[in-house]
C-alpha cells in the first residue's frame, strides 16, 4: 500500500513536468496553428542555462529566474525571426523548420557546454527525504516539483479565465481572424503565448536538471511523451494539458512499477519482466489510442 | 597527337609523384561525434590522435594519415563511411566505432572485404564466438567483461542478494548476463527499462521495497547520469551500494553527476592511475594537450594507435602484405597503458581487470582509484566458441 501511495506520488511528479512541457505547447497549437518540434530545445535551454547560473552564483532561485529568462527570450525571438516566416505556410514546412531548429539548438549547446552532461545540484534546502506516513519516505525536491506545477497550473487558469489579456487567447484560439478585425494586435499576442509557451518548457527544464541528465538533446525524448499529452486532452486546450499529463504520467509510472510484478504472478520470472517491461513501455500509446477511438479529438478538444 | 601526349605526360607525372613520397598508410576512423554520445567519440579520436602527434605524423615510424568521420550513432551512416574509406579511399585499417550495433552492422562486411578492423570501443559478443574473423581485433575488451569483473567481486562481498537494472535492448541484456556469469548468489529481481528513460522514481522505489544488499545497473550515458542522481535523493545509497561497470563512471560523466557517486565502486580494465610507465606518460601527455583527464575511451583510442603503430613498424610500412600486418597486430608487441596485454585465440584482449572507486581529488575533481585487481589475465567467455 505504502509503495503503491509513493508511485502515485512519482506518476503525479512526471505528469507535472509533462503538464509544464504541454501547456505551452498546446497553446502555441492551438492559437497560432503552428506545430513546434523545437518545444524540447526550450526545455534544454532552461536546463543549460539554469544549471550554468545554478553552479557559478551558487543560488538555485537564480538559476531558475535566468532559466526562465532565457527560454521566454530565446523562444520570442524564434518566434519574431523564425515561425513569424511560416505562419502563412503548410504544416509541413513549419515541421520542417522546427525541425531543422531542434539540430541547431543541440549543436549550440554541444559548441557551448562542450560535449559531456553539465552538473547541476539542488539547493540545500530541497536535499534529503520527509517521512510522509509513516514507512513513506519522499524526496523534499520531488515534492517541490508537485508543488510548483500545480501552482503554475492555478496561474495559467486565472491568467486565461479572469484576465484580459486570456480572454484575448481563448478568442484567439477560437477565431484568430475576428480578434484581429476586433482591433487586437494579434502579433504582439501571438510572440507572447509563444513567450510564455516556452518559458513554461524553461521551467520545466530547469527543475528537471537536479534530478535527470542536462545534456544536448534531453529535450526530444520528453517532447514525445508531450505530444501524447496533447493528443490525448485534445489540441489547444490547457484542461486537457492538466488532464492528459497526469493520465500518461500516472499509466507510464504504474505500468513501469507493477505490469513486470503484475505479469510474474501467471509467466516465469524472466519471460515476464520482459513482456512487463516491453509491455509498461507501451502503455502510453494503448492509453492514446484508446482515448482516440473513444474521443477523436482528444478529451477537452477546444476549437473548431 | 598532342592531346594523347598531353594525356601520356599527365599520367607519368601523377604515378612519379606517387612513387617519389611514399604513401603515408590511411586509417579510417568511424565513430559518434554527434548526439549525446558525442564524447565518446571525442575521446577515442583524442587519444589516437596524440599518439599520432607524439610521434610528429607518424605511428611506428611510418607515415599514417588519419581520416575521422562522424557516424551519428547510426549504423546505416556508419556502413556508408566504411563504404566510402574503402572504395574512394582505398583505406585498410579502421577503427573508431562506438557502438556494439553499428560495429555489428559494419565490421563483419569490412573485413570480408579484406580490411583489417580494431575496435576502439564496442566489443559484442557477436564477433567474439562463432562471428570472430582474423581481420577483425578488439583492443578494448569483450563487452561482458566489464561486468563479469565487478560480477566476480560482489560475489566474493558479503552481499548476498542483488538487484539488476539494465535497458531494454540486446546491450542491456548482455551486461546483465556478464554479471550473472560470476555472481552465483541470489537474484533479487531483474528489471529492464525503457532505452533512454529518464526518470527512474518508480524503479527506485520498487527497489527500496525489494530491500536488496546491494544493486547493479547498466545504464550507458545520460541514463546513468539520471539514475545516480535520483537514487542518491532516494536516500538509498548509505543504505544500499550501487555497483555498475566504468561506463557511468568516466571522469567525464563524473562530472555532470558529482558528489552522490563518490564511494560507488565499477569495473573497468583500466584507470588513470595504474602504475606503469606507459600510462604515466600517456596520461600527462594527454592532460597537457587536451586539458581533461583521460577517459578508459581515450586510453583504448591511444593503445589501438600504438598497437598498429607496432605492427607497422614490424612490416616497415608495407600494409599490402596484410597477413604479415596481421601477425604483427597480434603478437601485440607495444607498451599498454594497461600494462599487461595480449590478444586470446579470438583476437580480444587476455588482459586484468579491475575494481574501483569513484573519489574526489584535493583539487574538487571527481575521478576513481584503482581498489583490488579482481581478475587476472582474464579471457572472455567467448574465445573458445571462435573458430579461426
Amino acid at each position: 500500500m505504502i509503495l503503491f501511495i509513493e508511485q502515485l506520488l512519482n506518476g503525479l511528479q512526471l505528469g507535472i513536468t509533462l503538464f509544464l512541457m504541454s501547456a505551452g505547447l498546446t497553446l502555441v497549437f492551438g492559437i497560432m496553428q503552428v506545430i513546434n518540434l523545437a518545444h524540447g530545445s526550450f526545455y534544454m535551454i532552461g536546463a543549460y542555462v539554469g544549471a550554468t547560473v545554478t553552479v557559478f552564483t551558487g543560488s538555485f532561485v537564480l538559476g531558475v529566474m535566468a532559466a526562465l529568462a532565457a527560454a521566454g527570450i530565446t523562444g520570442m525571438a524564434v518566434e519574431i525571426l523564425v515561425l513569424r516566416q511560416l505562419y502563412d505556410r503548410d504544416h509541413l514546412d513549419q515541421v520542417l523548420a522546427t525541425f531543422g531548429l531542434i539540430f541547431f539548438f543541440n549543436e549550440m549547446t554541444r559548441i557551448i557546454w562542450g560535449k559531456q552532461p553539465l552538473f547541476m545540484d539542488m539547493p540545500v534546502w530541497l536535499k534529503g527525504s520527509i517521512e510522509l506516513l509513516p514507512g513513506l519516505v519522499y524526496p523534499i525536491y520531488r515534492l517541490a516539483v508537485i508543488v510548483v506545477g500545480m501552482s503554475v497550473a492555478l496561474l495559467l487558469w486565472y491568467l486565461f479565465s479572469r484576465t484580459r489579456l486570456g480572454m484575448q487567447i481563448r478568442a484567439g484560439a477560437s477565431n484568430r481572424d475576428m480578434i484581429g478585425a476586433l482591433g487586437v494586435n494579434i502579433k504582439l499576442l501571438y510572440t507572447l503565448v509563444f513567450g510564455l509557451g516556452t518559458l513554461l518548457a524553461g521551467l520545466a527544464g530547469v527543475m528537471a536538471g537536479p534530478i535527470f541528465a542536462v545534456e544536448s538533446g534531453m529535450g526530444e525524448s520528453i517532447l514525445i511523451l508531450t505530444f501524447v499529452v496533447i493528443v490525448i486532452g485534445g489540441i489547444g486546450s490547457v484542461r486537457g494539458a492538466v488532464v492528459g499529463a497526469l493520465m500518461v504520467g500516472l499509466v507510464d509510472t504504474l505500468g513501469r512499477a507493477f505490469l513486470p510484478s503484475l505479469f510474474r504472478t501467471f509467466l516465469s520470472s524472466s519471460y515476464a519482466d520482459s513482456v512487463g517491461a516491453s509491455l509498461a513501455s507501451m502503455s502510453i500509446y494503448i492509453l492514446m489510442a484508446a482515448v482516440l477511438i473513444w474521443k477523436p479529438r482528444g478529451l477537452f478538444p477546444s476549437y473548431n | 597527337m598532342k592531346r594523347l601526349m598531353t594525356i601520356l605526360i599527365a599520367t607519368v607525372f601523377v604515378f612519379s609523384l606517387q612513387s617519389a613520397a611514399a604513401e603515408p598508410v590511411k586509417i579510417g576512423m568511424i565513430t559518434t561525434l554527434s548526439t549525446k554520445a558525442a564524447y565518446l567519440g571525442e575521446d577515442i579520436r583524442d587519444g589516437f590522435q596524440l599518439a599520432v602527434d607524439q610521434e610528429g605524423g607518424k605511428l611506428g615510424g611510418v607515415e599514417v594519415e588519419l581520416m575521422v568521420e562522424d557516424d551519428g550513432r547510426k549504423p546505416e551512416k556508419a556502413k556508408q563511411i566504411a563504404e566510402r574509406y574503402m572504395k574512394k579511399d582505398g583505406v585498410k585499417i579502421m577503427t573508431g566505432i562506438v557502438f556494439s550495433n553499428v560495429a555489428i552492422a559494419v565490421v563483419p562486411k569490412v573485413v570480408r572485404d579484406g580490411v583489417v578492423y580494431l575496435s576502439a570501443n564496442a566489443g559484442p559478443s557477436m564477433l567474439a564466438g562463432k562471428g570472430c574473423n582474423e581481420n577483425y581485433f578488439s583492443v578494448s575488451y569483450q563487452n561482458d567483461n566489464i561486468d563479469e569483473v565487478v560480477g566476480q567481486f560482489v560475489n566474493d562481498s558479503e552481499h548476498q542478494s542483488v538487484y539488476l537494472i539494465a535497458p531494454n535492448y540486446p546491450a542491456g541484456k548482455d551486461h546483465l548476463a556478464g554479471f550473472k556469469r560470476y555472481f552465483k548468489k541470489e537474484i533479487s529481481a531483474e528489471v529492464y527499462t525503457k532505452l533512454g528513460q529518464s526518470d527512474y522514481a518508480a524503479e527506485i522505489a520498487a527497489i527500496r521495497a525489494a530491500k536488496p544488499d546491494a544493486v547493479f545497473f547498466f545504464l550507458p550515458g545520460g541514463m546513468g547520469v539520471s539514475f545516480i542522481k535520483q537514487y542518491a535523493q532516494a536516500g538509498l545509497s548509505e543504505e544500499i551500494p550501487l555497483y555498475g561497470p566504468a561506463f557511468s563512471f568516466d571522469e567525464r560523466l563524473l562530472k555532470a553527476v558529482g558528489p552522490v557517486a563518490l564511494g560507488v565502486k565499477n569495473g573497468s580494465q583500466w584507470t588513470h592511475d595504474l602504475d606503469n610507465e606507459a600510462n604515466k606518460q600517456f596520461v600527462a601527455a594527454y592532460e597537457e594537450k587536451y586539458g581533461r583527464t583521460p577517459t578508459l575511451y581515450a586510453s583504448q583510442g591511444y593503445d589501438t594507435a600504438r598497437l598498429i603503430g607496432s605492427a607497422l613498424k614490424a612490416v616497415s610500412g608495407k600494409v599490402d602484405d596484410l597477413d604479415a600486418f596481421k601477425k604483427a597486430l597480434k603478437d601485440a608487441n607495444f607498451d599498454s597503458v594497461r600494462g599487461s596485454f595480449s590478444f586470446g585465440a579470438n583476437q580480444h584482449p587476455i588482459q586484468d581487470l579491475y575494481i574501483r572507486e569513484v573519489i574526489k581529488t584535493d583539487d574538487g575533481q571527481y575521478t576513481n582509484r584503482t581498489i583490488k585487481k579482481v581478475f587476472e589475465n582474464h579471457v572472455d567467455a567467448y574465445a573458445s566458441e571462435c573458430k579461426m
